[in-house]
Formats: structure tokens, sequence, C-alpha cells
């Protein structure tokens, strides 16, 4: 047996996951191995060329604060920047980019290829290696073997991956390439359960065939923003998307060729998301909907690929190439890419532990799509906190744990873990109970100290951070400091300003949450400081929302004594009499940390809670 | 669900229901005091809070809004951790009587920061603050087993019932309000319906109205602060009034052989074995010219709707009449025991024709006048209640200031959340009180999943990219 190579961190795959998963273990300073099929598709996007939206870009924004590279090279790489949701409250506004999707992956490849520690290899792993439930090494399709310590499981769609265009299906990943097959017997071999999910694509078209007059022009923000805390650019090119729609002839040859439709056919077997519908599927659900909007978005600056999002389909090709022909301004168009499906295999997320480990298998962490999870922000979350943990066990440290209460990865891991999924997830603001203390202008507050602590913020994003947080303190100490009172002169001024007049003394920092009066009415007529907008945010937020926010702190702060009741590890469920059947097989099952997460269980109800509480009491009694 | 927190003050009557000289109310947790304070005017003026440690106290328990008298009480103040559970402990010792037990925990609950115990919660807190040892810590966990699968049949007894449909009639629009409001949140450029907020404000406020109904008509609410509403009815001279000074052993109504003497309806409450029913004795019914008397009749109407039990009473001594065929019409589908009156008479009532139309319902065989048969009609009342039908023992109570208490905490929120639209706060803020209303009325009914709300947006919008 040939040994090729010792590291302390194998990343199996280098998408999303894999690449923040290597990062992270690299810059924490573990030897490290980012292994992937092709070196030319490292984060690779293969559906749609787009970072961000409502909890995606929270997840960026996070992912950011503790030193991950997705918003970093989102900001180097995107072609348009929105901000979403701006009629609405502070805590659900997000941003979402129109990636260039080779200048994107060629920017990461180029910063993935300059990290010490580092090393990146093109080839296939064929086998986990396992020696006594703990993780040995990987071998590859070609014989020889990498030793490790630690595993991140980062396959995204490839384990037994399988394309599917109407009635044609092979053996494949996506756009084209490998599917890592033997892999997944492997998996199943040191005992790792798998699932079975399904996700889609829809067309690329050739730009030239389109007539874009029909269509609404959809442009960037003029305002620029940027997902990372990081970048300081405030000017943009931005290159605009196009609105269009389906119409009731499109609509009537699906209709008329659905037996074709792979999903009917019976040749899906995988699970596919409810959020993300192929049009055959939106067309049989809500058949009263006489059109859907479709937008076209470019793929990159330098290709004329053009990406129909709203289209996703597995029909067979001449029922695409019939279908998108109805639609306005694509009468000529040009099929680059046909759209397809692909099954592909995952984890079963319930095996994993909050850190992202495998409960039974040690070292053997897993991230992104492998975990059952659909979208490249999610992906990269999980690769960054599976890396982080990875470097965490070589080092002998704590994991990191994120809660529910402190950033949208929390829920997302907390979510799979304790519920586990039946479809690819995704990440929703719906999902968090929290939502108004999680957001994407704070997620620097919340994170960096953490990010810092495992060893992945650097000086310079440590610095920033605390100069920041130094400010909105101090400008809040000085505005609630200062106090006006209802004399002729302050009304005078004020309604000089076309504010409302005062009946009663106040400080300036309460008159934030009058209407219509910010930080910077307020520097102007009352000789503030000027400060960044950032800081602005920040200020404006927490005093507009404070009783909102309080509101949510108590939620907090209720249930935190829960998940800070730890459940030890060796517990027996079995010898806890009073406890009730379903509950003890949940709970032996998912193995949750703390009582806060068991209380999350479905099938576990507040009095199995309450009965374990007292266990845990005569448990740390009788150790003591 | 999670389980409540163990750091917040918790009350409940200590002492068995029924009758009893007194009754005991135990309040524990750091707000005990303080909220006693608020509702116990201690006869020398002097605050709990002043107070030394076990010291009993007297004074009257006062409703803080009305002024009203409750009860006279004698608190007794116990500061951890010198007490059962080793936190501050308050006990306040009231007549023993149903009714200003259940007023002054009511009373607690809406206005302090307290909510009702849950089974064994107090010997849990002893165990868990350490006063108490491992070998009763089993025996905590027993309780708690026990008491909620008792609980869990008394809910889930009411779960079929029409209560727990009221609530999904409120929760079911509440959810798909949320669900509209966190499509257009978390799929902003998807085409979801673009959402009416002086709309959503009338519906909100329409879901309040049936809270409020829920909370002042509802029999949760009522038989806690009023007891069993019991109606007896029956056409006039039947010897409704008799029925009733037997059942009180005074002499409140007026008792006369002209008909329609109670003109008006009569409350009274009596105490029957344990059972607090609040009586209503309503004027007979039959159609009359007299303008008074039609009062009465149609208020009597009125309590066959509200009664959670109908005593029908039919004379023995005579044929089925037309006013008979109307009681039976208006009784039907309630809960009603057939009480045939003057048993000690010759009988010529066709009581197989009563038994077909009534089928389901128990008869008793009474004389209003004499104490015959009024043993038997008190059995029969009891094994209704007590059987389920008009469930009400000890489980029930429980769950019902459970409910009442998370129907005015949704209450609340409905409101904060109109309050919120119409000073145009974000809607995603809205949200945060919506949701928790929906979670309070599904604390009700046992069912409060976050996954619903993610599935009720996909089935109603076609969203995905």
């Amino acid at each position: 047996m040939f040994i090729a190579g010792d590291y302390d961190v194998i990343v199996v795959g280098a998408g999303h996951a894999g690449v923040e998963a290597g990062l992270a273990a690299a810059r924490i300073g573990c030897r490290t191995l980012l292994t992937t099929l092709n070196m030319d598709n490292i984060a690779m996007m293969p559906c749609n060329p787009s970072v961000g939206g409502p909890a995606k870009g929270h997840l960026v924004r996070e992912l950011d604060a503790l030193g991950g590279e997705m918003g970093v090279n989102a900001d180097k790489t995107c072609i348009q920047f929105r901000m979403l949701n701006t009629s609405k409250g502070p805590a659900v506004q997000a941003l979402r980019a129109q990636a260039d999707k080779k200048t994107y992956q060629f920017s990461m490849k180029e910063t993935c290829e300059n990290q010490d520690n580092l090393d990146i290899k093109q080839l296939l792993v064929e086998k986990i290696l396992v020696e006594n439930e703990k993780i040995a090494g990987v071998q590859i399709e070609t014989g020889e073997i990498y030793t490790c310590q630690c595993i991140v499981l980062a396959s995204g769609t490839y384990l037994r991956g399988r394309v599917i265009i109407g009635e044609k299906t092979y053996e494949g990943g996506p756009i084209g390439q490998r599917a890592a097959v033997a892999l997944s017997q492997s998996l199943q071999k040191i005992g790792v359960k798998l699932m079975r999910f399904k996700t889609g694509t829809p067309a690329r078209v050739d730009k030239r065939t389109l007539d874009f007059s029909k269509m609404q022009i959809q442009p960037g923000d003029s305002e620029v923003h940027n997902f990372s805390f990081l970048s300081n650019e405030h000017t943009r090119e931005q290159v605009p998307c196009w609105l269009t729609y389906t119409n009731e002839k499109t609509h009537k040859i699906l209709r008329d060729n659905i037996d074709r439709a792979p999903m009917a056919n019976g040749i899906i077997e995988g699970v596919g998301p409810r959020y993300c519908p192929s049009i055959e599927t939106k067309i049989i659900r809500f058949p009263d909907k006489d059109k859907h909007q479709l937008f076209i978005e470019p793929e990159g600056l330098h290709t004329n690929e053009m990406y129909v999002q709203g289209m996703s389909t597995s029909m067979p090709v001449d029922i695409q190439f019939e279908f998108l022909k109805t639609i306005p301004g694509m009468e000529n168009v040009k099929i680059m890419r046909p759209g397809y499906a692909i099954e592909y295999d995952c984890l079963d997320p319930l095996q994993l532990k909050p850190s992202l480990e495998h409960k039974y298998i040690e070292g053997f962490f897993s991230a992104g799509q492998a975990n059952g999870t659909s979208g490249y922000e999610e992906a990269a979350a999980q690769g960054l906190i599976a890396g982080i943990n990875a470097a965490m066990k070589i080092r002998g440290r704590e994991s990191l744990i994120l809660k529910r209460s402190e950033a949208y990865i929390g829920v997302l891991i907390d979510d799979l873990v304790t519920k586990g999924t039946q479809e690819p997830y995704r990440m929703m603001t719906s999902r968090a109970e929290y939502r108004l203390l999680l957001r994407q202008d704070n997620a620097d507050m919340r994170l960096t100290e953490k990010g810092r602590q495992v060893g992945l913020v650097n000086d310079e994003r440590y610095s920033r951070y605390l100069a920041k947080k130094d400010k909105i303190n101090e400008i809040k100490i000085l505005m609630q400091g200062k106090k006006i009172n209802p004399s002729r002169e302050i009304n005078d001024l004020l309604r000089k300003n076309d504010m409302e007049e005062i009946r009663a003394s106040i400080n300036l920092y309460d008159m934030l949450k009058r209407k219509n009066i910010g930080y910077k009415e307020l520097e102007e007529v009352f000789n503030l400081p000027h400060i960044n907008d950032e800081v602005i945010k920040q200020i404006e937020t927490d005093a507009v929302y404070e009783g909102y926010i309080s509101k949510q702190e108590e939620q907090v702060s209720r249930m935190e004594k829960l998940e800070n009741k730890k459940i030890p590890p060796d517990i027996d469920y079995m010898k806890i009499a009073n406890l009730r059947e379903e509950a003890v097989e949940k709970l032996n099952k998912i193995k949750p940390l703390s009582l806060g997460q068991a209380g999350r269980i479905s099938g576990v109800s507040p009095a199995d809670i309450s009965i374990l509480l007292i266990y845990l009491e005569q448990y740390s009694r009788r150790n003591d | 669900m999670i389980a409540k927190d163990i750091n917040d003050t918790i009350a409940a009557i200590a002492t068995p229901l029924g009758e009893g000289g007194i009754g005991i109310i135990r309040v524990s947790g750091i707000n005990s005091i303080e909220t006693v304070d608020r509702i116990f005017a201690a006869i020398n003026k002097r605050a709990l809070a002043d107070r030394h440690s076990h010291r009993a106290v007297y004074g009257k328990i006062i409703d803080p809004k009305t002024k009203d008298i409750i009860d006279e009480a004698i608190c007794i103040i116990m500061r951890g951790p010198h007490s059962y559970t080793k936190e501050d402990i308050v006990e306040i010792q009231c007549h023993g009587g149903m009714l200003p037990l259940r007023r002054i925990l009511s009373l607690l609950i809406e206005i302090g920061e307290i909510r009702l115990a849950a089974p064994g919660e107090f010997t849990k807190r002893a165990f868990l603050n350490g006063r108490i040892d491992l070998a009763q810590a089993q025996a905590v966990m027993d309780i708690i087993k026990a008491k909620t699968d008792a609980s869990l049949k008394v809910a889930s007894g009411h779960l079929s019932g029409c209560f727990s449909s009221h609530i999904r009639q409120i929760r079911d629009p509440l959810l798909e309000m949320i669900a509209h409001y966190e499509a257009t949140i978390d799929f902003p450029e998807e085409e979801v319906d673009e959402i009416d907020n002086i709309q959503v404000m009338e519906k909100i406020g329409e879901l309040k109205d049936k809270i409020n109904v829920m909370l002042a008509s509802a029999n949760t609410g009522r038989i806690l602060s009023e007891g069993l509403v019991t109606a007896i009815v029956g056409k006039p001279n039947v010897g409704k009034s008799s029925l009733l000074n037997r059942l009180l052993h005074s002499e409140r109504a007026i008792v006369t052989d002209v008909p329609g003497t109670t003109r008006d309806s009569i409350e009274e409450y009596a105490d029957m074995e344990g059972i607090p029913l609040k009586i209503i004795d309503t004027a007979g019914i039959r159609h009359t010219e007299d303008k008074v008397e039609k009062i009465g009749v149609d208020r009597a109407r009125s309590y066959i709707e509200k009664a959670d039990l109908i005593l029908a009473l039919f004379d023995g001594t005579r044929p089925i009449e037309d006013d008979d065929r109307k009681i039976i019409k208006l009784i039907e589908e309630k809960n009603v025991v057939i009480v045939i009156n003057k048993n000690d008479l010759e009988q010529s009532l066709d009581e197989r024709w009563i038994r077909k139309q009534c089928s389901g319902s128990e008869i008793a065989h009474i004389s209003a006048v004499s104490d015959n048969g009024i043993k038997e009609l008190t059995e029969v009342i009891k094994k209704k209640v007590y059987a389920g039908n008009v469930v009400y023992n000890e489980g029930e109570l429980v769950n019902n200031v459970r409910q009442s208490e998370a129907l005015k905490k949704a209450e609340r929120h409905l409101s904060d959340a109109i309050k919120s639209l119409d000073n145009d706060i974000p809607e995603d803020l809205v949200v945060i009180d919506l949701r928790s209303a929906w979670e309070r009325l599904g604390d009700i009914i046992g069912d409060t999943a976050s996954e619903d709300i993610i599935d009720e947006i996909f089935s109603r919008f076609c969203i995905g990219k």
C-alpha cells in the first residue's frame, strides 16, 4: 500500500462547503488537503449564478464575520447587487448578488492555492478508511492512500449522482462532471446512513438569440452594498437581469407532454425541494396561475450563456426547446445547455452532532448538500463550521456550536441535527425564532469575537470590528446623555428642521424613536459627530426597535436556561423509567447535547423534559 | 413545545378541591410576595414585603381593578430558603369553597408575572433546589407522569369537542396570515400577492373578538369564576322553583300555585357534594301575552343556549302538553337530565315518549316538595359530571385555567399586532406577535409545530426559482 501523504484534515470535495472547510482548517493551522474531481471546477456554481437573498444573505454575512471566504469572494466577483426587502424591517433586509460564475470560481481557486497549510489535489476519493471507529484516512481510485485524523465530507450532488433529461439518464455529477459512485458504497460500509434527494436546474440559452426589448429590465441598486465587513468598494459596474413570463401556450405544451416528465414516468425516485419546483411541477400544483415569472440572468461577463431562472426542468430536450420558444423575447432561442434533474445520495443529518461530526465515527465531519441541504450559502456555512470543528478536534479544543439565538448558522445546523430533513433544506428567515436579533447588519457584532477565538479572524477584521463596536457604544452614550428640554428655542429649532415639537424633556437617543427622525437629521441640528453609515444603521435600529428587540431578548433568556442544562453523553435513556417510549427512542437516536435541544425534538413533550430535568439533577448529585 | 422555565413564579390551589373548611393557594418564586401584595390588603395596612418570614397576616383579598372584596384571608410568608421549595412562598388561606379559591388563583395569574404550576411542580422545585433527597425525586417523576397522563386524557377528551374546533377556527386563518407575510418576506422577488394591511387588521380584529367571546362565554372561564351553569327548565307550575329550593335548602324562589309566578330567572349557587353549581331557575316556558313574563321566557331560552347542564322538569301527573313538546325541542342535543316531578302522586305522563325523544339523557324521578328522589338526582348529576359529559375534575380545572391563561395571552398578542400595523411597523415585526398568538392557541390544543408555517407557505404560494 502506498501512503502518498499524511494530513490533519482531508476535505472531500471543493465546492462551496469544501473550500470553506479547507480554508478554515488551514487558516487555523492544520495541515489540510482539499480534494476535487476537477481542478478547474473549484467553487463551481452549477445552478443559479447568484449569492444571497433573505436568510441566505444572512448566512453569508455571518460566515464572513467568522472569517469565511464566500462574502469576500462574492464582493470581488459579482456583477450585480440588490438589497431586497428594503420596505420591510431591518431584520429581513438582505443582499443578493449576481455572480460572474467563472470569475467567482477562479478567484476562489486562487485564494485556495495560495493558502498556507493547504494542498489542493485533483483526485477521486473512493474509500473512507476507519480504524477502531476512528477516521484513519482515504483511499484514491488509483490505489494510493492519504492518512489523516479528520475528514470533512463535502460531496455535494456527486455521491452516486444520476442526471436525468427526459427519458435519458446517465451516471454523473452536475454540468458534465464525473459522479462518485464507489464512495457511496464505502460510506454505507462504515455505517453512514444515506438518503436520496433530487434537484434540478433550467436551460442556459444564447444571449444573442434573445430579444430583450420584449422583457423588463432589472438593474442593480445604484447604492452599492457588500457582503463582507472587510470590503470597501462603493462603486461597481453592474449588469442587468431581465424579467419575462410564461403564458398559456407554454403551459399547454407542458401539460400535453406531462407523461414524458421524469417525475411523472417514475424515473425520478429522489425527493426534490418544494421551494425550487420544476416548471412542470409548478403547472401541475398551481393550475390556476396563468403565468409564472422568469428572470433571465447573465452567467458572467465573458459568456453569452444566460440562466433562465424559474424554469428548472427535466423534460426531454425537444419539449424544453418547444416551450422556451413560447416565451416573449425567446421566440428564436438557442439552447446552449439543456435543463436537467440530478439525483444524489446524501447523509441523514440526524447522525451528526451539532459540531457536524458523525456521532459514531470519530473524526468524520460532513457539510453542505451531502447533509441534505440545498444552496451555495447553506453549504458554505456548514463547510466553515465543519472545517473549524475538525481543526478544534485536532487542537483538542471545544467545538464551535452556535445557538439559535446567535446565528442563522446555528438555526440551520440545529434544525438539521435535531429535526432532520425530508427534502433538500433551504434556509429561510421564517425558520429563525429570534429573527430580529439575527440581522445581517449586526452579524459582525454577533460573531466576530467567536471567529477570533477559534483563530480565523485576522487582525484587520478584528480591529475593524472593535472600532465599530466602540463607536456604536460611544455615540449611544453621547446621545443618551444629551437631553433637550421643551424650551421655546428648542421647539423653534425643531420646527425649523421639519421635526415635531417636544412636550417633555427627552434625550437624543430616544428622539430616534420618533417617526421620520434619523441620526443624520439630528446630527445637523444638534451638532453630533459625523459617523459612517454602518454605525448609524446599528444605532437607529437599536433605538427604533428597542421594544421588539427586548421582547425577543426576553424569549432568548427564558430559553437559555434550558440550553445551558447539558446532558451528559453517556446518559442511558432506557433507565429513566418515566419517560415515554417514543421519547426514549427519539432521544436515543438524536442524543441532544442540552435540554433545550431535547425540547425541540418532535415527539418529546414538556413533561418528558421535566422528568429529564429531575433525572439529570439526580445524576449530578450522585456523581458529586 | 418547551418545558416552562424553572425560575419563574408559580401558583396553584394546594388543598383538595371540593368542600372544605379552608382552602390554600400556594405561590412560589421570586415574584410571589410582590404579586400577592397587589391583591391583599392586610388589616394593619402593612405590605407583606415589609414583614418578617413565617408570619401569618390577616386581611382581605381585593380585586385591584374592581375593588371588589373577594374573601377574607390569612397570608403566610415563608422566605427562601426556609420554605418547602427553598424559594419565597406565600400561602393564602381563605374560605374553602371552590369559588373564592378559583377567583383568587385567576386573579394572581391575571395581574402578575405568575403562571399556573404544572403537576408536581412545587415538589419538583423542592428537589431541584436541594430541599428533598434523591429517594423522593423518583416520586416526583411518578407524579408528573401520572398527572400528565390524566390531564392528557382530559385534554384528548376535549380535543374531539367543539372547544378545540373553535380554537382551530381562530388558528387556521392566523396561520394563513402568517404564511402569507412570511412568503413575502422570504421570497420578495416571487409572485406573492400583495397584502392589504387594512384587511389584515380587520381580520385580526375578528379573530380577537372570537377569542373574547370564548373567554366570556366558554365553559372554561365561566366554570372557573362562576361554577357549572345549570338551568332548570320546564313549563309553568311544573315545580322548578321547588326543585331549586330543595337544592338550595332555602326559600329563595317564590313558590305558588299560580302558573307563571317566577317571572324572572333566578340565579343561585349550590355546592353539590363538591361540585359548584350555578343554578338558574328559569321562568316557565310557554306562550304568553304578559310582557314582563315574555322577557323572562326569552331569557330562559338564552340560558338553555348557555348552560353547561340542563335539568328539564316534567310533571308526572299530567299528560304531555304542547309546552312540553316545545321544551323537548329546545333542549335537543343539549346536555340534559330529564327530571320527572311529583312522583309521590299518581302518574299519567307518557314516559316512553319522552325517553324516545331524549334518548341518551338520564331520567330521574323526584318529588320536589318532599326529599323524595333528590339524592338519586344528585347521583345522576354527579355521574354525569364525572363521567365526562360535563368534564369537571381536577385535571379539567387545570386545563381550564391554562386555557383561559393562554387565550388571554393570545388576545394580547393580537392586540399588539393590530397596534403595530396601525403604526406602520414593518410586517416582519408584526409577525412576531401573530406567531406568538398562534403558538399560545396551539398550547391549548397541544399543537405548536413551526414546520406548519413552512408547509403552509409552500402549499399556498407558487414559489421557486
